[in-house]
């Protein structure tokens, strides 16, 4: 999958004789999906991490801007084509309380798609249920229960299911275990983990943990405000952050151990509006090393290590 | 040593619903002692915030405290008029919530909400408590002039996070609890946010009850850290201590479950969910989860008993 200069505007309108303005949330996003791989996106609240899960799957349709899935540009397709393409990605949403029909059984809930696409026999249908049902650790007695029924965990399981069944190539997962405890959360990574390689999945992954981020994934993008500021390897980001953003949020994760004391890099501010991005680089209200040119030019996206980009001027560069 | 400012002694919370009794909190003990950072942490539904509430006598029906003492500063919360009780909340106890926009009231200006507070206990005007307010502001980083003619909806998660300390530090109080300040924030937020905290109650000595569910937080504020699991306290020991040595075999699950930054290891979940409250197993109420559970744990509640002079533990496994 490339995604190539993908923008979504949503406009916002102030009182009827103003002009109507727009929520940049994703602007000139371009990416790289390997096949195969755990693809992260990363970013806090408001920088369009999920409008960019949302967008890769026309869920919203882009403003303007590619996405190339396996040679088709898809966002050029008609929506009557699109279903075929449909059945190869699927998404998984956060929130598993409000994202399965509360009066519907769960056989209905993981089986509709196969309804629609494969105009299947409901005894064969059922019968693909069972499957994925104990592919995803759960069993066939639970076909026959309202989503009511079941803990956080496992409802996150049935959304996985109903995500799976018509087998596709490519999941966007977004912020799929933030909803869950500790404890569910690890055994659901896990099973994310175990299903993409039995299923030879490619993901992309959506949240703002970045604990989470470097367990699961083999790239990361890190964004902010609709914009992606870093994308390389994991590796690479999380031993040699090059944009004093991804510093500055690796440092402020709270360390779940006693002798690794506090944030080296407690940076002050909040993120701007999405409206009226700042004007050259969107980071540097907030940045430790903004400099003039950071308030006037727009940095461009530099490759500074093979496979490993960063949108600064004056990129953190250890070496 | 210092004495303790706060003791709980085998406290009971139920709440009486249409689906049975929910034991909420099953008898739980602990004292905190002053100029104490204690931390409570636990999952979704173990009693962490119904503590809280029950500390300050806040439960309301159809929730009751059946049963247990409440000392503070030598008076016992359980038998205080709600007159007295009235005079300790806000002044020597206070507290900060979760969701900072829902708890401030959206029609009043800040600086009307928090000098509210500061003229009850000060005894004094409106008018006169202008300067407290603007100086309770300054303290936690707002712009005082700007801010106490704002609206709550003009503020963002941080900014209103910053307000509802002003307003609980505002009148220097003994006690503050904190229930899950940081949660509903951005990482690079919860971060300015829990330094903010720190520097704060170190400088005015308060005493301060941090509930949280994320054990980075708590390592690095904490001094000493309960673990609840289904309304009983499973493990109490100083932060170093417990991450150390942690002797519950939930928190050493906890513990392993927890995604951190640069461990490659394989991450191990706990089994099975969270129990119902309105019929929670019997004796040990994690034994049904626990990898070590025995015959006597299913039979009998294991009490907390000191392994050492400051490490409890209520497990069969020892003692």
């Amino acid at each position: 999958m490339k995604i190539e200069n993908l923008k979504k505007y949503f406009p916002v309108k102030n009182g009827v004789f103003k002009k109507s303005e727009y929520v940049h949330a994703v602007d000139n996003v371009d990416l790289e999906i390997p096949k195969e791989k755990i693809f992260s996106v990363v970013g806090e609240s408001g920088s369009g991490k999920t409008t960019l899960g949302r967008t890769v799957l026309r869920l919203v349709e882009p403003t303007s801007g590619q996405v190339i899935y396996n040679g088709a540009d898809i966002t050029k397709i008609s929506q009557h084509k699109m279903v075929k393409f449909r059945k190869k990605m699927q998404i998984v949403f956060q929130d598993p309380y409000n994202s399965l029909h509360p009066r519907r059984l769960v056989k209905d809930i993981v089986g509709e798609s196969l309804v629609i696409h494969e105009r299947i026999t409901s005894t064969e249908m059922l019968s693909r249920v069972k499957d994925i049902l104990g592919k995803v650790g759960l069993n066939e007695d639970h076909m026959f229960r309202y989503p009511h029924e079941f803990s956080g965990g496992q409802r996150q399981r049935i959304a996985i299911a109903r995500a799976l069944i018509l087998n596709p190539e490519f999941l966007v997962l977004d912020e799929p275990t933030s909803a869950l405890d500790v404890s569910v959360q690890a055994v659901i990574l896990e099973l994310l983990k175990k299903l993409k390689d039995e299923f030879s999945l490619t993901y992309l992954f959506i949240t703002h943990n970045l604990a989470v981020v470097d367990y699961m994934s083999d790239f990361v993008a890190v964004m902010y405000l609709g914009q992606i500021v870093e994308v390389g390897k994991k590796d690479d980001i999380f031993s040699s952050p090059m944009h004093p953003y991804t510093y500055a949020l690796l440092s402020s994760i709270p360390k779940p151990d006693p002798k690794q004391k506090r944030a080296t890099v407690v940076f002050k501010g909040e993120i701007p509006s999405a409206v009226n991005p700042p004007s050259g680089c969107r980071f540097h209200t907030r940045c430790l090393y903004a400099q003039d040119i950071c308030r006037t030019e727009e940095p461009r996206s530099l490759e500074i290590f093979k496979g490993h980009f960063v949108k600064c001027h004056f990129p953190l560069n250890k070496k | 040593m210092s004495k303790n400012l706060l003791e709980v002694k085998n406290l009971k919370v139920v709440f009486h619903t249409y689906r049975g009794t929910v034991h909420a909190l099953d008898g739980i003990s602990f004292d905190v002692k002053k100029n104490e950072k204690l931390g409570i942490i636990g999952e979704t539904g173990c009693g962490k915030s119904v503590t809280s509430l029950a500390i300050m006598r806040l439960i309301d029906l159809p929730g009751e405290i059946t049963n247990g003492e409440i000392i503070f500063d030598g008076k016992d919360i359980m038998k205080l008029s709600e007159n007295l009780l009235n005079d300790i909340r806000g002044k020597d106890i206070s507290m900060i919530f979760q969701e900072p926009l829902s708890s401030l009231n959206p029609v009043m200006k800040v600086g009307f909400q928090i000098g509210e507070s500061i003229s009850r206990v000060k005894k004094s005007s409106m008018k006169e408590s202008r300067q407290d307010v603007l100086d309770a502001l300054e303290v936690v980083g707002l712009d005082p002039k700007r801010v106490i003619d704002l609206y709550p909806h003009e503020l963002s998660g941080g900014m209103a996070q910053r307000v509802m300390i002003s307003m609980a530090l505002s009148t220097n109080p003994k006690l503050m609890i904190a229930d899950e300040p940081t949660s509903a924030l951005d990482v690079t937020i919860q971060a300015q946010i829990i330094a903010l905290l720190d520097d704060l109650v170190s400088k005015m000595r308060n005493t301060v009850i941090l509930i949280t569910h994320d054990l980075g937080v708590a390592a690095q504020f904490c001094d000493r850290i309960l673990i609840m699991y289904a309304g009983n306290v499973v493990e109490n020991a100083k932060t170093d201590e417990l991450f150390e040595n942690p002797l519950h075999p939930y928190t050493k699950g906890l513990l392993k479950a927890i995604p951190k930054i640069g461990n490659r290891g394989k991450l191990v979940g706990i089994p099975g969910n969270v129990p119902d409250l309105v019929n929670p197993p019997t004796g040990c109420r994690f034994h049904p989860r626990c990898p070590y559970a025995m015959e006597i744990c299913k039979i009998e509640k294991p009490s907390l008993k000191m392994e050492t002079s400051d490490h409890g533990v209520a497990c069969h496994l020892y003692g």
